[in-house]
C-alpha cells in the first residue's frame, strides 16, 4: 500500500513539473509550485522524513509561494511569447536525463536496508545518539549536537542572505498620509478569522520549537511558522500596522541577535575548558549540558530563522507598496 | 516489476531534475526562471531523502517496538538545505525586482537587446 502511495504521489508531482513547463501564466505556475511543494512534503513523510516534510510544507508552499507572488506583483503576470526555438534545450534536457538515468541503473535498489548509505556513520547515530544526546529525535540530535558546526554555518548563510535581500530592497516607507489603505481591512470575514488563527499559529510555533527534542519540529521550522503568522497579520491588517507590532528595524537586530546567541554557547563552552559547541561542559552531568545546549541553539535557529523570513517578506511588501503608488 | 518498483523513484526524480533544468534553460521570464531551480532543487532533496529510506524502517524518532529507523542524516541536511533555498530564493527574486526597475522588463531577450544596443 505504502508502495502504492508512493507511485501516485510521485506520478502526481510529475505532472504538475510538466504542467508549470507549458503554462504562460505566472499566476498559474506559482500556485502550481505551492501544490508541488504540498506533495513533495507528503512523499517526505511517506518517506519517513517527517521534519523535513514539516519544513517543506512551511517553507516550500508557504513563504516561498508569498514572496514569488510578490515578485509578479511588482513585475507582472504573464510571461511574453518566445520565439526562440525549444530544440537546442529539449535536446541537452534528453542526453542528460538519459545519463543520469544510465546512471541510476548503477545505484543500490531502493529501501534496502544493507545500501552503502546506511552503513558509515547512520548506525553509530541511530544507537548512540538517544544514550549520548538523551533525545528522542534522532534528526534534532545530529543537527544540533553532532553536526552542529553546519547549522551554526547554515544559520549565518539565512542571516547573510537578509542582508543580500535588505540591500537590494531595503524596507523605508514613505510616510505621507496619501498613502492608500494597505491589506485587506474592509473584509470583515477574513479580519475576524485571521484574529482568532494568529495566536493558534503562535502557539504552534512555540509548540514546535520546544517540542522539537521529543518530536518532528525545531527552531527552522518554528521560525518559519511564526513569521507565516506575522505575514498574515501584515497581509490582512496592511504595512503600516505591522510595522508597528514589530518594527524592521527590531527585526534586524533580532536576526543578528539569534546568530549570536548560536555562537556564545558555542564560546561559553570554550570558556568552561570545552571545544566549540561542547554541550557536555554547560552542565555538571553531560546528559544535562545536550540538553541545555540544544534548547538554546534551537532557540537561537528560531529568533534568526523568524527575523530573517519576515525581515524578507518586509521588504517586498514595502517595495510593492512604493511602486505601487497612485 | 520489482525491478521497476526499486527504480521507480529515482527515475521520477530525474525526470522532475530534467523538466526544472528545461525551465531554466528554455525559459524566457526571469521569476519562472526560479520556479524551474526551485523545482530542480526539490528534485534533489527527493533524491537523497530516497537514499536514505530503509524499507520497513520507521521516521527516526526513538519509539517503543520499532527495529528499524529511516537514515537521520539526509534529513538534517536536507530540512537546513530547504531554509537555506528559501533564502536564496528571496535574494534571487529582490534581484528581478531590480531589473525590472532598471530596464523596466523581466524577460531575458528584452533586456539583453537594451544591453547590446549600448
Amino acid at each position: 500500500m505504502a508502495e502504492f502511495i508512493d507511485l501516485v504521489l510521485l506520478a502526481m508531482l510529475a505532472l504538475t513539473a510538466l504542467r508549470v513547463i507549458f503554462l504562460k501564466d505566472l499566476f498559474a505556475v506559482v500556485m502550481l509550485f505551492g501544490i508541488y511543494s504540498f506533495l513533495s512534503a507528503l512523499i517526505f513523510v511517506s518517506l519517513d522524513a517527517v521534519d523535513v516534510a514539516f519544513t517543506e510544507a512551511s517553507v516550500g508552499a508557504g513563504i516561498s509561494t508569498v514572496l514569488m507572488l510578490g515578485t509578479l506583483a511588482l513585475t507582472g503576470r504573464t510571461e511574453k511569447e518566445n520565439k526562440r526555438s525549444s530544440v537546442l534545450p529539449l535536446l541537452v534536457v534528453c542526453v542528460t536525463g538519459a545519463a543520469l538515468i544510465y546512471g541510476t541503473l548503477d545505484m543500490p535498489p531502493f529501501g534496502h536496508p544493507d545500501n552503502p548509505v546506511h552503513e558509515h556513520v547512520a548506525p553509530r547515530y541511530i544507537e548512540e545518539s538517544p544514550k549520548e544526546v538523551g533525545l528522542p529525535n534522532m534528526v534534532t540530535s545530529v543537527l544540533a549536537s553532532y553536526r552542529g558546526f553546519d547549522t551554526l554555518g547554515e544559520t549565518v548563510v539565512v542571516f547573510s542572505a537578509a542582508i543580500g535581500v535588505l540591500a537590494l530592497l531595503g524596507v523605508r516607507r514613505r510616510e505621507d498620509k496619501n498613502t492608500p489603505e494597505s491589506g485587506l481591512k474592509a473584509h470583515l470575514v477574513l479580519r475576524s478569522v485571521a484574529k482568532s488563527v494568529i495566536p493558534l499559529v503562535i502557539l504552534f510555533a512555540l509548540y514546535v520549537q520546544f517540542h522539537g527534542d521529543f518530536g518532528p519540529g525545531g527552531g527552522f521550522q518554528a521560525g518559519v511558522i511564526a513569521a507565516a503568522a506575522f505575514i498574515l497579520y501584515a497581509l490582512v491588517f496592511g504595512l503600516p500596522m505591522a510595522f508597528k507590532v514589530i518594527k524592521p528595524k527590531f527585526l534586524q537586530m533580532m536576526a543578528a541577535a539569534g546568530v549570536l546567541l548560536y555562537a556564545s554557547v558555542g564560546l561559553f563552552s570554550m570558556a568552561k575548558g570545552g571545544l566549540f559547541l561542547d554541550y557536555n561542559q554547560l552542565a555538571d552531568d553531560p546528559i544535562a549540558g545536550q540538553h541545555y545546549g540544544i534548547i538554546i541553539i534551537e532557540l537561537g535557529v528560531g529568533i534568526t530563522v523568524f527575523a530573517v523570513m519576515l525581515s524578507i517578506f518586509y521588504a517586498f511588501g514595502s517595495q510593492a507598496e512604493r511602486v505601487n503608488k497612485p | 516489476m520489482t525491478f521497476i518498483l526499486e527504480y521507480y523513484n529515482y527515475w521520477i526524480v530525474v525526470f522532475l531534475m530534467m523538466a526544472g533544468f528545461y525551465i531554466v534553460i528554455s525559459a524566457n521570464n526571469l521569476v519562472k526562471k526560479i520556479v524551474g531551480l526551485n523545482i530542480f532543487q526539490t528534485s534533489v532533496f527527493m533524491l537523497y531523502i530516497s537514499m536514505g529510506k530503509v524499507g520497513g524502517g520507521t521516521a527516526p524518532i526513538v519509539v517503543e517496538g520499532a527495529t528499524q529507523y529511516s537514515n537521520p542524516l539526509p534529513h538534517v541536511l536536507i530540512l537546513t538545505a530547504i531554509v537555506v533555498g528559501v533564502a536564496t530564493t528571496a535574494v534571487g527574486l529582490s534581484l528581478i525586482v531590480r531589473i525590472k526597475r532598471a530596464y523596466g522588463t523581466v524577460e531575458e531577450n528584452e533586456f539583453k537587446n537594451e544591453d547590446d544596443a549600448i
